[in-house]
């Protein structure tokens, strides 16, 4: 087990290098100067000459490159360029409304996906199944902020029960977890539908295994052997999915916090783009990627914790 | 052939996904011709006029009209599909291949690239693309295909190993033909189907992303026609119009869910073994 976790923490940490160094050039070196990227091309050679040698932009690149990873290993995320104030808590306030509702959305998500998934299964090849398999292919198929609309239309424009968007704030934890309802459900639909078929696939394969007859030859009710047995073997796959789902679920709030006028981490970053605050483009975007990546890094731990033969084969 | 094709006839998803997915093609190939008003014409007076036998799904705030407009968006969406799963097509399965059939370091480099590419969705590449050159349909497409280089690699690597290990490829080998031709004439032809299958379900995922990305202002910009900026400006309108936000988000599904089934379809159709599952 710890040579496994070894090898795995050392790509998490080569894969989290390369990231950043992926976002340092592309942001700070492909424009050529970013002094010219925050100013403009109307900038006096003086002007430029100033706001280089005021955020360091005169020293070589790499020198650059390390200071910032140093700094953001301190958790400094430098100093944005349009409001001259620390980056972090610019961050930190719009990440109180970003990962809560990636969390709550993740949730949804599985509690949906799971029900149908099973269900399905369960009734395979009966109409359940494919009234389930038919609104999964729908469901695959909408975008995201499309379906953040058609509630806004049903719910705030018909029906008027909620607002079209906006967030109170958390000192309101009731309003704030009311105005969190449409955006978690347009942000799951899509992500329940995907995983909902995975699921589906996975219990019917494992419902198909010897041990499964075995149970049911021992006595076992079709319903003790699927909550007994058929389950936990058939969460493996569906593990890492759920894995690979929190990702487009992080980057799924950037376009759903638009529909829904929610300032979340999205809006920071559109509102950075427009003021050409590299630094709060930089500092926003590798975070979002070193959740990704942490996530992704997490699961596959649990997939050694779940599955033992995977642990086995790599000790 | 034409036993495939006897099959695909009766195959419910193909039927269907290639009945939706060509008239999706329809509607680009027929506004390349004809629509019935110009789809950048800008008329005030005429503007927010809810459907009607003059103008059936509308005008939008700009007095332009709506059908045309998604008529002529299907050409945006398929060619920004098109060009940026083409890219990640020829890239991501030159990667998979070329990591096949020389195995060792060289087949770890191309995986860890593919892992670490995860690490950036388009949305995140778009984002990066837009801070520095601006916002517009190419960076859109650079950002879509990126994101489908691992795709397209991880398959196409996964695939060519398994036909590495047959037999007919150690015939190939001892008849002396080097690793290049045996890609090129034995394992390409042999993997091709999988290839096709996912480049149609990558396609759907594209149009997805091109439009998340013209909705958000980050990809297709005016005037061009792009249905997920229609959805934009019907946003602001969703009180006063809101029969704007309905129709082009039901071209975008429509497109997604013809390109989804046509997929599951040719998947179903060109591998025995999955089909049973189904």
């Amino acid at each position: 087990m710890p040579a496994f976790l070894l090898k795995r923490f050392l790509t998490l940490l080569a894969t989290l290098a390369a990231t950043s160094a992926i976002i340092f050039a592309v942001l700070e070196i492909l424009p050529g100067d970013p002094a010219l990227l925050v100013l403009g091309i109307d900038a006096s050679d003086e002007q430029l000459a100033v706001f280089r040698q005021q955020y360091g932009l005169d020293r070589p690149a790499l020198d650059r490159y390390l200071d910032w990873l140093a700094h953001l290993a301190n958790g400094d995320f430098g100093i944005s360029y349009a409001y001259k104030t620390p980056v972090w808590p610019l961050i930190a306030e719009r990440l109180a409304l970003t990962y809560p509702l990636a969390l709550a959305a993740m949730g949804l998500t599985i509690l949906l996906a799971l029900g149908m998934g099973v269900y399905a299964a369960s009734q395979h090849n009966r109409p359940g199944d494919l009234a389930v398999m038919g609104l999964s292919q729908l469901g695959i198929s909408i975008p995201n902020f499309w379906f953040g609309l058609l509630l806004i239309l049903l719910f705030a424009v018909n029906l008027g029960w909620v607002s079209a968007g906006g967030f109170p704030g958390w000192t309101e934890p009731a309003a704030a977890l009311k105005s969190m309802i449409l955006p978690s459900i347009s942000l799951a639909v899509v992500q329940a539908a995907i995983l909902a078929r995975i699921t589906r696939s996975s219990v019917l394969e494992v419902l198909r295994e010897d041990f499964v007859r075995t149970a049911r030859a021992k006595g076992l009710t079709r319903r003790a052997a699927l909550w007994g047995h058929v389950l936990r073997n058939a969460l493996i796959p569906v593990v890492t999915v759920i894995g690979l789902q929190f990702g487009n679920l992080l980057t799924g709030t950037i376009v759903v916090e638009q529909v829904f006028a929610l300032p979340g981490l999205g809006r920071l970053i559109f509102q950075a783009i427009s003021n050409r605050d590299i630094e709060v483009v930089k500092a926003a975007v590798i975070l979002l990627a070193f959740t990704v990546v942490t996530v992704n890094f997490i699961v596959d731990i649990l997939y050694a914790v779940i599955d033992p033969r995977l642990k086995a084969r790599d000790v | 052939m034409s036993e495939f094709w006897k099959r695909a006839f009766k195959h419910r998803s193909f039927v269907v996904g290639g009945l939706l997915s060509s008239l999706v093609l329809g509607m680009a190939l027929l506004s390349l011709v004809w629509t019935p008003y110009s789809p950048t014409a800008i008329n005030i007076r005429r503007r927010m006029a809810p459907p009607s036998a003059d103008y059936w799904l509308g005008t939008d705030p700009f007095g332009r009209d709506v059908f045309s407009l998604i008529l002529a968006g299907a050409q945006n969406s398929l060619l920004v599909g098109l060009i940026a799963v083409g890219t990640g097509l020829i890239l991501g399965s030159a990667l998979g291949l070329l990591a096949a059939a020389k195995r060792g370091w060289l087949e770890e480099l191309v995986m860890r690239f593919a892992d670490f590419t995860f690490a950036f969705p388009a949305i995140l590449s778009a984002i990066l693309l837009a801070a520095v050159f601006g916002p517009s349909t190419f960076n859109s497409i650079i950002a879509i295909a990126i994101f489908n280089i691992p795709v397209f690699a991880r398959v196409v690597r996964g695939s060519a190993n398994a036909i590495w290990a047959r037999d007919f490829i150690l015939a190939a080998r001892s008849a002396g033909k080097g690793s290049t031709r045996i890609t090129l004439e034995h394992v390409l032809p042999n993997i091709l189907s999988v290839i096709v299958v996912q480049a149609t379900i990558q396609f759907a995922l594209a149009i997805l992303a091109e439009a998340a990305l013209s909705y958000l202002g980050l990809g297709t910009q005016p005037p061009t026609p792009s249905w997920g900026r229609m959805l934009n400006e019907a946003q602001a309108m969703v009180f006063r119009a809101p029969f704007l936000a309905v129709f082009p988000g039901m071209a975008i599904a429509v497109a997604v869910l013809g390109l989804n089934l046509l997929g599951d379809g040719l998947r179903d159709l060109t591998d025995p073994r999955l089909s049973r599952q189904r």
